[in-house]
């Protein structure tokens, strides 16, 4: 392993780049002739559209074209996928929303878009959509997530004639019931898992244009990797064959799991430059990202434990509300059930498990997959369990923990949602952790807290989840005359660093120079055919090992060219380090692609160059399964109610790590997406459904203060079902954060009683926490 | 009505015609064309516009560029040496993973010198109080401290 190799804590390539202000993002890109799109979006919660004037907007200066919903809708575009289907026990299927591009005749969330206006420049553009007049009719509206699931909702959906999509159960409950019954201890938690906007900080955006010659419709924008989106393109908007659309992703801002989607403005952007014949930029601001990219998280859950006289859990039982906003996305109800519920039993070996889901509707932005998809809020939900199992059965935190997690011995474990972990140190991780953490002197330093006058607590939260995301990736190796190597790539890196760790892979598995590696990614056009994105944790695996088996072609290829130079067989040639060997002779690689690229040195009938890709694909019911165990240390002021973390440490078991450095870098920043959601962030709607948290104003992003220095650690162990060993690391942190933070103010404010406090802990949330238990206690 | 501004950027001395309402960093990226300085948000809070204007920090969408006429400005381009050496702010960037999707990261390099400016020998303390009009989603902020500490102590060195 050299020092490019993989497992090497190898400094970025892309760096340079970015640091030196030579990254291109969408909106550096222009084309000629481009006008600006601005969308007129609903004010309105919840109302029908009586009529849209566009005369006013269409006479104003600059003003190049107005285009409504029934545009679309006569040019014949499509509804927006929902790619999911669900049932209940009796076979009774969910209910499907259909999401037209632009409303139409009725609005059903704030921010929803229902028309655009093209002209010269943007300043234009923005002064027109002013000038279109919507005539609302306002209906009642749902704000809340508990407000949805109550009969007396009124329904956003009056076909369905119910805010609930579906009752999902995995089993009868009746099942359940009976050991819960024999159970010694009975514990139960009710949480609301706060909504989240995630906020990438690259707002969306995109350049499209049509090729009237070509016939082919070209947009840039942020995405996770475009073979998705240029399907749905394709198909649902432009009627056109995908080659004929092509869709790149420059340097992207960010992902989080919610730029892989076909957004309703990527659709419309891409319609209006063919149907205008113009260029179409539209340059979404913050303001627009916080009612237009979909939310995560937003879930209410009930659970209830049994435990025997041991502290094992003999039952549980979780009910769970989703809210999936006013139509169902992509994911819509998938996340609590594949994305989180499958995984909800989390590190422990229990197998009494009953699990309710309910997606209702409400007039708020839809939800789909952030950073975790499900699995943060089935970890918390365990987490917090444990916390109150251990305060009901007098054992200590990690105690009750220890008595319940699935062992290396009873490894593989198929768990009740029948998935199969292969692999996990689970109680070696909350020893690593709790190690780093010194948790043993824990006492002496709440201690010294206390004499400074503050409270201190310390917490712990296991986790384990699924990453792998869908089943196919393909991954291509050009090796040009010169040597040089360029990697086509299915996976696109907006922030992991796939330019660096692809480099290091192609440098292990063949030798070639860290700096001869380029990378080629986020266009539809050059991308290997079966591409899929990143998303779900998923590119070390099913972009490394696609990679990794692409090399190995690339090596039987120059096996037989190399013979060939060195005029022997090809068995007896080996390969390593860059260097075909047979016997006392040896060529390069790099002599073996200049080989391949000349015909004459070729044996017969093989074709020219060295260009090999590999379609990886892999059973869609296995995953790997990142693990670990976070423990957070907390100071508290309680006079102000200001939560301030002194100590974190991160145990990850993330399999064969390919870079610590990047690694390390995925665990902060998930861990931080974490602490945001516990600490800060928290998306408000008030009863008209108006949302109150609509910039960074209002919406708490996590800053640099939030933080203290996190100690990240690799219990390491490898994944057993795929070639590199590797497990996910991208969203591990989100997964862990939340409960080990909110444990550790819980533990601090154990001296008030307190033991619960919903998300995100906010001064003013722990602040009257603690004065109504004042107050309690002065009664 | 469209208003002349002459303005030095990046050692060059620039000009070209202006909105009264167009913001410098509007003037930067779209008549400038230099698209190293990003725009995150519209209520000045997330700082990935963040600009030196006669050499001190300033968030470039909440200035017109009207109110430059006659200044000096440097952006992320004009950081590095002309031969290509980073500064070292740059420099510690990129040893301590301060960047991922680089998107916030013109900003914050430009904050992080302007710190390492007014504070030699930066602790951690004042580099994330300092950070408060900063927003980055990728890092969790550590390797961006780091960096920041680490070149402050350089630079102070540097000096001595």
């Amino acid at each position: 392993m050299g020092q490019f190799g993989i497992g090497q804590p190898v400094r970025r390539k892309e760096d340079v780049r970015l640091l030196t202000g030579k990254g291109l993002y969408t909106d550096d890109v222009n084309f000629d002739g481009q006008v600006f799109g601005v969308f007129v979006r609903s004010p309105q919660a919840h109302a029908n559209i009586l009529s849209i004037d566009i005369e006013a907007a269409l006479a104003a200066q600059g003003v190049v074209a107005v285009y409504t919903g029934a545009d679309l809708v006569a040019d014949g575009v499509g509804t927006l996928i929902t790619d999911v289907e669900m049932e209940d026990l009796s076979g009774k299927k969910m209910f499907r929303t259909k999401r037209t591009f632009l409303a139409t005749d009725r609005v059903r969330f704030v921010g929803e878009p229902l028309a655009i206006v093209l002209a010269e420049t943007l300043g234009q553009a923005r002064e027109a959509a002013e000038l279109v007049m919507v005539d609302y009719e306002g209906l009642p509206a749902v704000g809340s997530t508990a407000f949805a699931a109550s009969p007396d909702s009124p329904p956003i959906w009056e076909e369905h004639g119910s805010n609930v999509g579906v009752h999902w159960e995995n089993r009868p409950v009746a099942e359940i019931d009976a050991h819960m019954a024999k159970a010694k201890t009975r514990v139960t938690v009710d949480i609301v898992n706060n909504r989240l906007v995630p906020n990438p900080m690259e707002p969306r955006c995109a350049v499209a244009k049509f090729d009237e010659e070509s016939g082919v419709l070209t947009i840039y924008a942020p995405t996770q990797g475009g073979r998705r989106i240029q399907g749905g393109l394709a198909k649902t908007v432009l009627n056109l064959p995908p080659n004929k659309v092509r869709v790149i992703s420059p340097d992207t801002g960010g992902g989080f799991g919610i730029r892989g989607k076909l957004y309703p403005e990527l659709g419309v952007i891409s319609w209006a430059a063919r149907k205008s014949g113009r260029p179409v930029k539209w340059r979404g601001d913050r303001s627009e990202t916080f009612v237009s990219d979909y939310h995560g998280r937003d879930q209410i859950n009930h659970a209830e434990m049994g435990l025997d006289e041991n502290g094992r859990v003999v039952a549980l039982k979780v009910h769970t509300i989703l809210n999936c906003g006013a139509y169902m996305a992509e994911n819509g109800p998938r996340l609590p059930v594949s994305g989180g519920g499958r995984i909800i039993p989390g590190v422990y070996d229990i197998v009494n498990f009953y699990f309710s889901v309910k997606p209702v509707f409400s007039n708020t932005v839809p939800t789909d997959t952030y950073r975790g998809a499900g699995r943060p809020e089935a970890n918390f939900l365990m987490e917090r369990l444990m916390d109150a199992a251990a305060e009901a059965t007098g054992l200590a935190r990690d105690e009750v923990r220890r008595r319940n997690v699935i062992r290396p011995d009873q490894m593989p474990y198929r768990t009740q949602m029948g998935l199969l972990i292969d692999s996990g140190d689970f109680d070696g991780n909350m020893k690593m952790a709790m190690e780093g953490a010194d948790w043993e002197n824990f006492p002496k330093r709440r201690a010294q807290s206390e004499k400074n006058g503050k409270l201190r607590g310390i917490g712990i939260g296991n986790f384990v989840e699924a990453a792998g995301g869908r089943p196919t990736e393909e991954m291509r190796i050009r090796i040009a005359a010169d040597g040089k190597a360029t990697v086509f790539a299915g996976t696109h890196s907006h922030g992991q660093g796939h330019e660096t760790v692809w480099a290091q892979l192609l440098n292990e598995f063949l030798g070639i120079p860290f700096d001869d590696v380029s990378l080629v990614q986020g266009d539809t056009a050059t991308a290997p055919k079966n591409s899929a994105g990143t998303f779900g944790s998923r590119s070390s695996w099913m972009g490394g090992v696609g990679l990794q088996r692409s090399a190995k072609r690339i090596v039987e290829k120059g096996t037989k060219i190399a013979a060939n130079l060195m005029q022997t067989e090809p068995e007896g040639v080996s390969f390593a380090g860059g260097v075909f060997t047979a016997g006392t002779s040896s060529v390069t690689l790099v002599e073996v692609a200049k080989a391949a690229h000349e015909p004459k040195n070729l044996p017969e009938g093989m074709e020219a160059g060295l260009d090999e890709s590999y379609f990886l694909e892999r059973d869609p019911e296995e995953f790997n399964f990142p693990n670990g165990c976070h423990v957070c240390e907390v100071e508290i002021d309680a006079d102000l109610g200001h939560v301030q973390i002194v100590n974190y440490v991160a145990v990850d078991d993330c399999g064969f790590v390919l870079n610590p450095v990047i690694v390390h870098g995925q665990v902060y920043g998930g861990v931080a997406q974490g602490i945001g959601q516990a600490l800060t962030e928290n998306t408000v709607y008030d009863e008209d459904a108006q949302l109150v948290t609509g910039s960074f104003m209002d919406y708490g992003m996590p800053r640099a203060q939030h933080f203290s220095m996190i100690e990240a650690l690799f219990n390491q162990v490898l994944c057993k079902t795929n070639d590199l060993g590797v497990k996910g690391a991208g969203e591990a942190g989100a997964c862990g954060a939340p409960s080990a933070f909110v444990s550790s103010v819980m533990d601090a404010l154990k001296p008030y009683g307190i033991t619960h406090i919903d998300m995100p802990l906010t001064p003013d949330r722990v602040w009257r926490a603690i004065a109504e238990a004042k107050a309690a206690t002065a009664a | 009505m469209l208003i002349e501004v002459n303005m030095t950027i990046n050692g060059r001395a620039v000009s070209g015609k202006v909105e009264a309402r167009t913001l410098l960093v509007e003037f930067i990226r779209d008549i400038q064309k230099l698209t190293g300085t990003h725009v995150g948000c519209d209520t000045t809070q997330c700082g990935c516009c963040t600009v030196h204007v006669d050499g001190k920090a300033v968030k470039s969408c909440t200035m017109l560029a009207l109110q430059a006429r006659g200044k000096t400005v440097l952006t992320i381009e004009g950081l590095a040496n002309a031969d290509g050496t980073l500064h070292p702010v740059q420099e510690a960037f990129r040893e301590h993973h301060g960047l991922q999707c680089g998107f916030c990261t013109p900003g914050m390099v430009m904050m992080g010198v302007d710190i390492c400016r007014r504070h030699p020998n930066a602790d951690e303390q004042t580099v994330r109080h300092e950070l408060e009009g900063n927003i980055c989603r990728c890092t969790g902020y550590q390797g961006i401290v780091e960096a920041i500490v680490d070149a402050s102590a350089k630079m102070a060195g540097g000096q001595a």
